[in-house]
């Protein structure tokens, strides 16, 4: 092997067998010996013909779609599965940094467990003695390594498991599988400044997933796998790309999100997740349609219609409006004060409904996102009415980042 | 290729290490008494072992120091016993790191018999302090305990090589072994002195004492505490009386070790 690769993946084709009636008693096999049945199963094909090359000091991004045979492919890669056909051949230290905390035990101190964790990357104690005291202040544990893992809110068990695993930062290649990527905002922002400095050092990083974003910002080079086989590879720019070209405008499920969005609007004309002093109702919020995507629809148009409870209600209101993302985050808000919508909104005896309108220019990135209008009264300076969740609507984004928001940004240089 | 052997044998090692002390740790995590249990335990049964047999049943009352000579016997079966058993889960138990992490997989089984020599340890210190109190001579032929302990875990390391790779596939071995290891209790002179079968029947005397347990065992009770008893090749009184013993343990560690290599590669699929 050349001393300039790293992993060399040749013509790896994997199969697993599921039995129909799994022989896992030793019944099942004396009972009835002469069953043909009994050796009937099913092969199912997780890989086909893979081959690929990974120079040293290269970002490699595996990327597809759940189900596509990635995840077996680095598992392969690592060892814990074998081929059934061709080789996986590999220079240098190789970690299988499958999954973080893997071996932590509840019942043994923080302490015990970064040992025993780092045993099982292949540290000695003596190693790992070494880096302890880092391990420890990365984690920001230091008052809590000698109480039990049990004993350790989620949060503090992810940080200890993350700084363990730096320990790997003395290994020649990594393997990094997307559930690397969760955690909360503070977390993520840890692991990608740790990625970084792999980088910057030269090490040899596999990394799976199926976050665009994530592909594109780290990775020099990508193969895109579907249905087993590798469909496309070249740079992670052109793999993102081509991804989001195979999957994203699916019409299909363009369609099903269309209609689960109008099911779920549907569902929300009952008035679920409705709260304020009331007086007044929001009702019909809308949007054009439930996708939208980034690069075409530079516009969002959300409408809401307000009408008094009353026939005599008199009042001078306030409208605003927020939007969340899928993980609840307030991504942007405003209300007609701070838009500077400069007439007065009121409701006399002779108004009927008012239809509000936004426009609100799509900067988001790719997901799905609620709609949360909201009623204040100016007079009482109070809130009459706020509805959770009235509405959804999803986004697609050929130039998404791992950011809050994906706005199109364009670049112009002038070279003098 | 050298540097990459040793670099395996580096992680078994380390690996190997930690396992066994993490086993040891977490075996009595918990209770109050924590490590005292390690010493407790074995104190305690043989407590009763000895007002049963020595005061009520008094079967040994022709061997000379018959308390240390059952508990001798129970020690090293318990041993066997704890080995295998540990065996039989090691790979299973272990599945979810198996999936999720390369590793030589045979470093399970050998950590499980680790820990269980380390049982053994402690257990004959108090076999010895037991001596002391029942005023059993010690002699340099208590040295032999060393290479009869090496035959001992190389028979049941073997065994739970077997049996763990078996597991996989045939989840009721762990029934099945049970229900042997209860029978090989009472097949092997354990509680009774072997001349009471002698008496009876001197040919199933004979074939008893070609079990290696039961050869080991007999033969640790000689060394170590009386030269009245009955050894295998005392009983059968030919060279093959050590020959099928060691024919036996061989087949096994041979059979093992194949089966063993031949599975683990699938392990982490068939889990």
């Amino acid at each position: 092997m050349s001393k300039e690769i790293a992993i060399i993946v040749d013509g790896v084709s994997k199969d697993f067998r599921l039995p129909h009636e799994k022989i896992d008693s030793v019944k099942s096999l004396f009972v009835n010996p002469f069953n043909k049945n009994r050796k009937k199963f099913e092969i199912q094909r997780a890989l086909h013909d893979i081959s690929f090359k990974i120079p040293k000091g290269e970002f490699f991004g595996i990327v597809g779609r759940n189900g596509s045979g990635k995840s077996t492919l680095l598992k392969i890669i690592a060892g814990i599965y074998q081929p059934n056909e061709g080789t996986v051949s590999t220079n240098g230290r190789l970690v299988p940094f499958i999954e973080l905390g893997v071996g932590f035990n509840p019942e043994l101190t923080g302490r015990e467990n970064v040992y025993l964790n780092g045993a099982l990357m292949g540290f000695s104690g003596k190693e790992i003695d070494g880096k302890y005291k880092a391990i420890v202040e990365f984690a920001e544990l230091e008052r809590f390594m000698d109480q039990r893992l049990k004993n350790y809110s989620s949060g503090m068990q992810v940080r200890l498991a993350f700084s363990t695993a730096t320990l790997l930062a003395d290994s020649d290649i990594l393997l990094i599988d997307e559930v690397l990527a969760v955690g909360d905002a503070d977390f993520q922002r840890k692991c990608f400044a740790y990625f970084k400095d792999l980088k910057r050092k030269g090490k040899t990083v596999v990394f799976v997933s199926h976050d665009m974003g994530a592909i594109r910002e780290y990775c020099d080079r990508a193969v895109l796998i579907e249905k087993n086989e590798i469909v496309f590879s070249g740079t992670a720019e052109e793999t993102a790309r081509e991804y989001t070209r195979l999957f994203l405008p699916d019409v299909y499920s363009a369609q099903q999100n269309e209609e689960n969005q109008k099911k779920h609007n549907e569902d929300k004309v009952r008035n679920k997740g409705k709260w304020g002093a009331g007086g007044i109702s929001i009702s019909k919020v809308t949007t054009e349609k439930g996708v939208f995507n980034q690069q075409k629809d530079k516009y969002i148009l959300i409408s809401y219609t307000v009408t008094p409870d009353k026939r005599d209600y008199e009042d001078e209101l306030m409208l605003g409006i927020a939007i969340k993302d899928g993980a609840g985050r307030v991504v942007c808000g405003t209300n007609s004060k701070i838009a500077q919508f400069d007439k007065k909104i009121a409701i006399t005896n002779k108004t009927k409904k008012i239809t509000a309108t936004w426009k609100v220019p799509n900067i988001f990135s790719e997901g799905e996102y609620s709609v949360e209008p909201a009623v204040d009264s100016v007079t009482r300076g109070e809130l009459l009415e706020w509805w959770d969740d009235a509405i959804r609507f999803r986004v697609i984004n050929e130039q998404n980042t791992p950011y809050v928001v994906s706005p199109a940004m364009s670049l112009t240089i002038s070279l003098s | 290729m050298y540097l990459k052997l040793k670099e395996k044998y580096r992680y078994s090692i380390v690996l190997l290490r930690e396992l066994v002390i993490t086993d040891f740790k977490l075996r009595y995590k918990g209770s109050f008494l924590g490590y005292v249990w390690t010493l407790l335990r074995p104190l305690a049964l043989f407590a009763i072992l000895y007002v049963v047999f020595v005061y009520f049943l008094k079967i040994g009352a022709s061997i000379p120091h018959y308390a240390v000579y059952l508990l001798l016997g129970i020690v090293l079966w318990n041993y066997f016993t704890e080995v295998t058993m540990n065996g039989v889960s090691a790979i299973v138990g272990k599945g979810d790191l198996l999936r999720k992490l390369h590793f030589p997989r045979y470093v399970v089984v050998v950590s499980g018999s680790f820990s269980a020599l380390i049982n053994l340890t402690i257990n004959l210190i108090v076999v010895g302090f037991f001596m002391l109190l029942s005023g059993t001579p010690f002699t340099l032929n208590a040295l032999w305990l060393l290479p009869l302990t090496i035959e001992l875990f190389i028979f049941a390391l073997s065994i739970a090589f077997l049996l763990s790779a078996l597991y996989v596939k045939f989840r009721d071995i762990n029934y099945i072994w049970e229900v042997v290891l209860q029978a090989g209790f009472y097949a092997t002179p354990i509680l009774y002195p072997i001349s009471l079968v002698i008496g009876r029947s001197p040919l199933i005397a004979k074939i008893m004492l070609l079990n290696p347990v039961a050869q080991i065992i007999q033969d640790a009770r000689y060394h170590v505490v009386t030269s009245q008893t009955v050894t295998t090749l005392g009983a059968v009184r030919h060279w093959y009386a050590y020959a099928i013993p060691f024919a036996i343990i061989a087949i096994f560690c041979v059979v093992s070790v194949w089966y063993f290599k031949k599975r683990s590669p699938k392990f982490a699929e068939e889990i």
